[in-house]
């Protein structure tokens, strides 16, 4: 099986899109459901710059014409790629978003207008693909919450300080909020709603 | 102790369902996750087999299922009850997975009705099948109302229900889907597990997910989440006892079904997991009514 | 001693070897062809296309075959091979008003443009059960009477000579409402557009929206219907090619139409007028599209400001068990094994029992 002929300048998605989405998503929902966990997708996957494997491996699993997708000003020329890939709309607001992308963790303006669900039904809310410089899991943030045996760690570079505090106080919505995926290269981790972060 | 290949079937999808179809039931698990123990609608597909026999299960485990994947499916704890057997057939053609009836050596186990008795662990995902995924509903069958309950956490009614249960019987008269709450905070149906099971679903460090696929929900359980069968300080939960024994293995420890030897009272009591009790078999256990 | 139930798997094959047997019946029968079907039991395919979602007389013949008569089962065959099909186009939504008409009853008007044309129908039959057709009668040629119409023309609907005058609510399209709901692609939520309404009752069974659509004639929610117009016959399919960005007709289909027209004494905001309740099926479905659009009206109830008391006008209750494979299958699984919940019950209320003896004992407390 070979996946979808790319015109030139459209990069490379999945090789095997049944099998590398089916891998893909298996380890994207490990991450969702372990916070502090970081794993790895994108094998082959080679998207324009400035998205990262990481980010183009979620959206190339779990985007489609269902879901309008917002990308911040770094990654709007991306827009061709996930278009073509992924056959998503990419929407001008976040509030109209499923998926957002930050291509850039220390710039993160907008990233509170995404829609957060609502009472009857906290599943409409968007899911955040927010890229940074580095990803560990020794040192850094305590994680603790559904998924966590006692406590993870989780050491984020290149994320803007304010993130955190935006962080917290989208757990105080909880069950309301958006869920966050910190990619890094090949790397990503999640930061679902149900998690509580307390400072190292 | 994988089952022999299965020809696979040709002309359909893996695991049937379409790339959009599980894209869809993929976005669905991850919020289903994010919000432990809320039931997310998904727009459930007609499947080959009927509405309330697996389908939600069924989806659920096509969506997840990879081709390095062992896949045990059981049915009232058994593998080789007709409506397991099916479902594992389905798999093993559509999907070209290898199956397996040892708990260990499962990466995926969908079920009804039964948690395995072998602890489960982490890396391994337990998919239910679920029928009725709404605890509230026996309480009240108005979807726009359980719904809204949910969402304020306003769980009074069912802490009538169960208060009421304790006056008039001395106790919570509910021996199968016995309501949980999540992380503290959703209250959820386990599915028809005995309240047997109940325990095992506490901070168990495997992911459940739960499919309904009639009903059109998704919901989950993250490894190592708290998972409170619901009660009272003065009527704190307790799961059934038998005084006997599994008849053929001896387990003290199990969930037992009775079985009606003959028309004069005859039972006799034996492990509902076959896996757990073949196992204990193997290892040279024993009950009294094995034989030689 | 005592030997678990083994063999499954074998029980599995042979029962499915039994059922094809069984359909295949006295092999010295001639077996049916899927034309036999199309062409004989073309009400059962009508049925089955309808309910089952599908366009299409050869599967539908084929699942009432498969299914050995047993037209949920059809639905059900067809509904699940439905799943495995890839979506091409969107069709432009057809216009009922340009039907190659070969029924079209109106309960309300004596006469009408375009006149009452009979058909094909069961009505003003005897129900006499006619032994020629046991012997395989020949068929008589109809008369095509003088001055009939020999090429298709459009037939104005009755509803449309009423809102002339304003008598009847409008039925445009909500310019402000997004595109049309599909419940096969978004799960149903409450409150439920009346799109989303009308798709579920499409998919719905006959016999449920049968029985909904007596109770409401019987005043359990009465809404005082008149059979505006029934209408079937054949119609356009077209599609827009992105690429031509023009209609092009692709093929036709059959579809029954009915439109009710109901009393509405009018509200603070809406002077008196008639109301519509809208059904629609594939091929000739009448009495499933009569019983739809009686449905229909009354599922309005609360958009019309009227109360709603009766079962079929609760949109919850009825949408949520029209569909008889969603029905059919969790019904039947009763049948499956449920030993484990039993053995739940059945130590439950021996304690139960035990405790309730015990408390009875003389002298006890």
């Amino acid at each position: 099986m070979s996946g979808p002929l790319s015109p030139p300048g459209l990069g490379a998605g999945f090789a095997d899109p049944v099998g590398d989405a089916q891998r893909s998503f298996r380890r994207i929902m490990d991450a969702m459901a372990r916070p502090g966990t970081v794993v790895e997708v994108g094998g082959a996957v080679m998207p324009p710059a400035p998205l990262m494997p990481a980010t183009a491996a979620v959206l190339l699993t779990l985007a489609d014409l269902d879901t309008p997708l917002w990308l911040d000003p770094i990654s709007a020329d991306a827009a061709g790629y996930v278009a073509f890939h992924c056959g998503c709309t990419v929407v001008p607001a976040p509030e109209q978003a499923v998926f957002g992308v930050f291509a850039d963790g220390r710039r993160l303006d907008g990233l509170g207008r995404f829609a957060v669900g609502e009472a009857d039904y906290p599943d409409r809310a968007a899911t955040v693909v927010i890229q940074v410089a580095g990803l560990g899991t020794t040192g850094g943030r305590r994680l603790s919450g559904p998924g966590i045996d006692g406590e993870a760690r989780l050491a984020v570079d290149g994320l803007d300080d304010g993130f955190w505090a935006f962080q917290a106080g989208n757990r105080l919505l909880f069950p309301l909020g958006i869920d966050v995926v910190l990619a890094c290269g090949h790397r990503l981790a999640a930061l679902p709603r149900s998690v509580t972060v307390r400072e190292a | 102790m994988a089952e022999a290949a299965t020809p696979v079937l040709d002309g359909y999808n893996f695991a049937y369902l379409d790339e959009q179809t599980k894209r869809m039931i993929r976005r669905a698990l991850l919020k289903a996750i994010a919000v432990p123990g809320y039931q997310v609608p998904f727009a459930s597909r007609e499947m080959p087999l009927p509405f309330g026999w697996g389908t939600g299960g069924i989806q659920v485990t096509a969506s997840i299922i990879g081709r390095d994947d062992t896949l045990k499916v059981i049915d009232q704890g058994a593998d080789d009850t007709t409506n397991a057997v099916s479902i594992r057939r389905f798999f093993a053609r559509t999907a070209g997975v290898a199956t397996t009836t040892r708990t260990p050596e499962a990466t995926v186990i969908q079920t009804r009705h039964r948690i395995p008795e072998t602890p489960l662990a982490a890396g391994q995902i337990i998919v239910y099948q679920v029928p009725i995924p709404e605890p509230l509903r026996w309480l009240e069958a108005r979807e726009t109302e359980t719904r809204r309950m949910h969402g304020l956490a306003d769980y009074g009614v069912m802490h009538v229900k169960l208060y009421e249960d304790i006056a008039q019987h001395g106790r919570i008269a509910t021996g199968y889907d016995y309501p949980v709450q999540v992380a503290g905070r959703y209250i959820m149906a386990p599915s028809p597990i005995p309240k047997f099971d109940n325990p095992k679903m506490d901070r168990s460090p495997a992911l459940q997910l739960f499919g309904a696929g009639r009903e059109k929900r998704i919901y989950a359980i993250p490894p190592h989440t708290p998972v409170k069968s619901l009660d009272f300080e003065d009527h704190p939960f307790a799961v059934e006892r038998w005084t006997r024994r599994c008849g053929l293995c001896g387990a003290g420890d199990s969930y037992l079904d009775e079985v009606v030897l003959d028309d004069a009272g005859g039972r006799m009591f034996v492990c509902s997991d076959t896996d757990y009790c073949a196992g204990r078999r193997a290892d040279g256990h024993t009950g009294e009514d094995a034989g030689e | 001693m005592y030997v678990a139930v083994k063999g499954g798997e074998r029980a599995i094959d042979n029962a499915h070897r039994l059922l094809a047997e069984a359909r295949r019946g006295d092999p010295a029968t001639p077996e049916l062809s899927l034309d036999q079907i199309d062409q004989q039991l073309a009400l059962a395919v009508d049925r089955v296309m309808t309910e089952g979602s599908v366009y299409d007389r050869e599967l539908a013949a084929l699942a009432v075959k498969q299914a050995r008569g047993d037209l949920i089962e059809a639905i059900f065959l067809l509904r699940a091979y439905r799943t495995t099909l890839p979506r091409l186009a969107v069709t432009c939504p057809v216009d009922t008003a340009r039907m190659s008409v070969r029924r079209r009853i109106s309960a309300t008007f004596k006469d009408l443009p375009g006149g009452q044309v009979l058909g094909p129908t069961f009505d003003y039959t005897h129900r006499l059960l006619d032994f020629s057709l046991a012997a395989g009668g020949g068929v008589e040629p109809v008369d095509t009477p003088p001055g009939a119409p020999t090429a298709p023309t459009a037939t104005p609907k009755v509803a449309s000579l009423l809102a002339s005058e304003g008598l009847i609510e409008a039925d445009d399209a909500d310019p402000a409402a997004g595109p049309a709901g599909d419940l096969t692609r978004q799960p149903l939520t409450f409150p439920a557009g009346r799109e989303v309404r009308l798709q579920n009752l499409a998919r719905g069974d006959e016999g449920f929206l049968l029985s909904l659509a007596y109770s409401t004639q019987r005043g359990y929610g009465r809404s005082h219907p008149f059979a505006g117009e029934i209408r079937m016959g054949e119609v356009a399919i077209e599609i827009v090619p992105p690429e031509l960005g023009f209609p092009v007709e692709i093929g036709e289909i059959t579809l029954s139409e009915c439109e009710m027209v109901n009393q509405f004494k009018g509200s603070r905001t809406e002077p008196p007028q008639f109301t519509r309740g809208y059904g629609l099926s594939f091929g000739e479905a009448e009495r499933k599209a009569m019983a739809m659009a009686l449905v229909d009206r009354s599922l309005r109830a609360a958009e019309l400001g009227e109360e709603a008391t009766a079962p079929a006008q609760d949109g919850e209750f009825v949408l949520m068990h029209s569909d008889n494979v969603e029905a059919s299958g969790f019904l039947q699984h009763l049948k499956l094994p449920h030993y484990v919940d039993f053995q739940a019950e059945l130590v439950m209320v021996r304690q139960m029992r035990h405790d309730a003896m015990a408390a009875a004992e003389p002298g006890d407390g």
